[in-house]
């Protein structure tokens, strides 16, 4: 639309209005480090969902002759104990630490911003009881808790995600409890009040979805730390049953072999970190594009 | 001060409490007779007869109401009574008396390495922003939180000990027997443990000392003429410290949480490892008296931590 020119000299340009969108996209994008971890996770991913293509042998195929190989043509990063294929172990194991990662803080995150949103929102006695209990959980080292719970549950998979889900709760529980108290305090949500709106839709349409840029760089930035604790747990031998693909594990299993076979237990390593770094890489991009008070500055 | 510290304190009791009554009653979850826990495998109660199974549950107490096994379980805490374990057909409590302090010895030296570490790196880096303190601490802190511990110490058990031969291996000597050989084994369990620390307090550390170089106050001692040494350690550090203070509370949990890790990786005998057999080998009543254990651990430092924050911020009132 074309507007006469202002003549006025009284009032100074008012800034051009920036969608926050395209500041995210301009902030996010800006820094190479962040693509890299953004293409690296996205490559990841699609090694997971692809392993079955991807994977030159079966990750589970005993070959009792050829144990103990070096990294060679047909074996790129050698073979086990066994004579199970590395590299195909490898990106088998990209899929459990994917899965676990994912469907943990997926379960974590529901159950915590439930239980943040509806404690900070309506207080009192409610409020007493959720972040009590909260305290409560915080107060296990997440391993620890994890551990206690597999011990009682048993391992596997599943028990696996229960137990860490169970861990990090606390953590976006108390974040979002945070949240929705200093949300609540603003005009915008007395007027929904004045209004005469629900408390679920107080709560959903117009809480939870100002809270949710601070939370998404929460959960990337878990997303790290909970492939880490899976990785620690099936290093301890609780996890994913043999004879499943996990990172840990193989770092575990290739530990006696330290000396001849090194690749064993370095390579898993090296993808545990390269998920964790990637995750942390893109949680900071997406911080420094979603943080209100960065901008202008950035 | 002294009111807050008193509430705190009750605080901590409660907090004491519910996490008794949740270990308790989350052991009751386990499938089958509650009788498991006490005498492990439940392959040899099948067979038993029904007198035999009331005679055992009579012994261990599960024939009364569960509130009072709740007391009696807490009770025996208070008098030193964890129970018995299954697989050392030995008293918890004395099999925690030695495993406890090796792994207090290490998580302590931990602390202090990771805490030094932190703080002087995260300091070092900020006030040599961009400069090559910087540039080597900021990319080694990314490091730090991204590298899983028990690999790290896999990597340094290949490096330092298979190849180099600096360091012994694995193993635990207490230091009031050999000093020397204790340290040197403790050199690589320690790293690993504090890596992540080092890593979390040193990027805090950068961060709140940038924000706090920025502040007025030290633009007034700069220009009164105070000494740079005087303005970094009393003006800076101690101010910058405050943020960094909530996050050792947070360190010293992945201490111990780390040290079941470290202490299966390094075959140290300590609470970690312990927790980590006994869980293979089902035995529930040592499962549940180091999850207890850890959890007071961690309570009791961030207690500790809470407390510390009136010392370094007077601004705090603690209404």
């Amino acid at each position: 639309m074309v507007t006469a020119p202002d003549t006025s000299t009284e009032f100074k340009e008012a800034p051009p209005r920036v969608s926050e969108w395209r500041r995210f996209r301009r902030v996010f994008f800006q820094r190479r480090i962040v693509i890299l971890g953004l293409l690296v996770l996205l490559l990841l991913v699609f090694v997971a969902i692809f392993a079955a293509w991807l994977a030159p042998y079966s990750p589970y195929d005993q070959n009792m002759r050829g144990t103990l190989q070096q990294p060679n043509k047909a074996h790129l990063l050698g073979t086990d104990a066994i004579g199970r294929d590395t590299l195909s172990r490898l990106i088998y194991g990209t899929r459990t630490a994917l899965i676990v990662g994912f469907t943990t803080v997926g379960i974590a995150v529901f159950a915590g911003i439930l239980l943040g949103l509806i404690a900070g929102y309506f207080g009192g006695a409610i409020n007493m009881i959720i972040m009590r209990i909260m305290d409560l959980l915080i107060s296990f080292p997440m391993i620890i808790l994890a551990l206690f719970i597999a011990a009682l549950l048993g391992g596997g998979i599943q028990n696996i995600i229960i137990a860490l889900g169970i861990g990090s709760l606390p953590g976006y529980a108390r974040v979002m409890h945070g949240l929705t108290l200093s949300i609540r305090e603003n005009d915008y949500v007395m007027a929904e009040r004045a209004m005469g709106s629900s408390n679920m839709r107080t709560m959903f349409s117009h809480i939870l979805p100002n809270a949710l840029p601070p939370m998404i760089v929460l959960i990337t930035l878990q997303l790290g730390g909970i492939i880490l604790a899976e990785a620690g747990l099936s290093y301890l031998g609780i996890g994913i049953k043999p004879p499943g693909a996990a990172w840990g594990a193989m770092v575990n299993d290739g530990y006696r072999y330290l000396l001849t076979n090194p690749m064993l237990s370095f390579a898993p390593g090296i993808a545990i970190m390269l998920v964790v770094f990637a995750f942390n890489l893109v949680g900071d991009g997406l911080r420094d594009a979603l943080d209100p008070r960065l901008r202008g500055t950035l | 001060m002294t009111a807050y510290i008193i509430r705190r304190v009750l605080w901590a009791i409660v907090i004491l409490i519910m996490l008794t009554l949740l270990v308790f009653f989350s052991m009751r979850l386990l499938p089958g007779d509650p009788i498991i826990i006490y005498v492990g495998q439940s392959q040899g109660l099948i067979g038993m007869a029904p007198e035999a199974l009331d005679k055992l549950r009579a012994e261990y107490g599960l024939d009364k109401p569960i509130m009072v096994q709740y007391f009696n379980w807490v009770g025996g805490i208070f008098r030193g009574d964890l129970g018995k374990s299954i697989t050392y057909h030995d008293d918890v409590a004395k099999l925690m008396l030695k495993r406890f302090p090796i792994t207090i010895y290490i998580g302590a030296i931990t602390f202090v390495v990771a805490t030094i570490l932190g703080v002087l790196g995260g300091m070092f880096a900020a006030l040599r922003r961009g400069k090559l303190a910087d540039q080597i601490v900021t990319p080694l802190s990314y490091i730090g939180i991204c590298i899983p511990i028990f690999w790290l110490g896999v990597l340094m058990i290949y490096a330092f000990g298979l190849k180099l031969h600096w360091l012994p291996t694995s193993g635990y000597t207490s230091p009031f027997k050999d000093f020397w050989m204790s340290t040197r084994q403790l050199v690589m369990p320690v790293i690993c443990l504090a890596i992540a620390d080092i890593a979390a307090l040193s990027r805090q550390m950068r961060s709140s000392v940038l924000e706090v170089v920025r502040q007025d106050y030290i633009r007034t001692a700069w220009s009164k003429g105070l000494s740079e040494r005087l303005i970094v350690i009393k003006h800076m550090l101690k101010n910058s410290l405050i943020p960094v203070i909530t996050l050792m509370g947070f360190a010293i949990g992945m201490i111990f949480g780390g040290s079941v890790l470290i202490e299966s990786v390094f075959n140290i005998p300590g609470m970690g490892r312990l927790m980590v057999t006994s869980i293979f080998a089902q035995d529930y009543v040592v499962v549940q008296a180091c999850t207890l254990i850890f959890a007071i651990i961690v309570l009791v430092s961030n207690l500790v931590v809470d407390m510390s924050y009136g010392w370094l911020d007077p601004r705090i009132r603690y209404g």
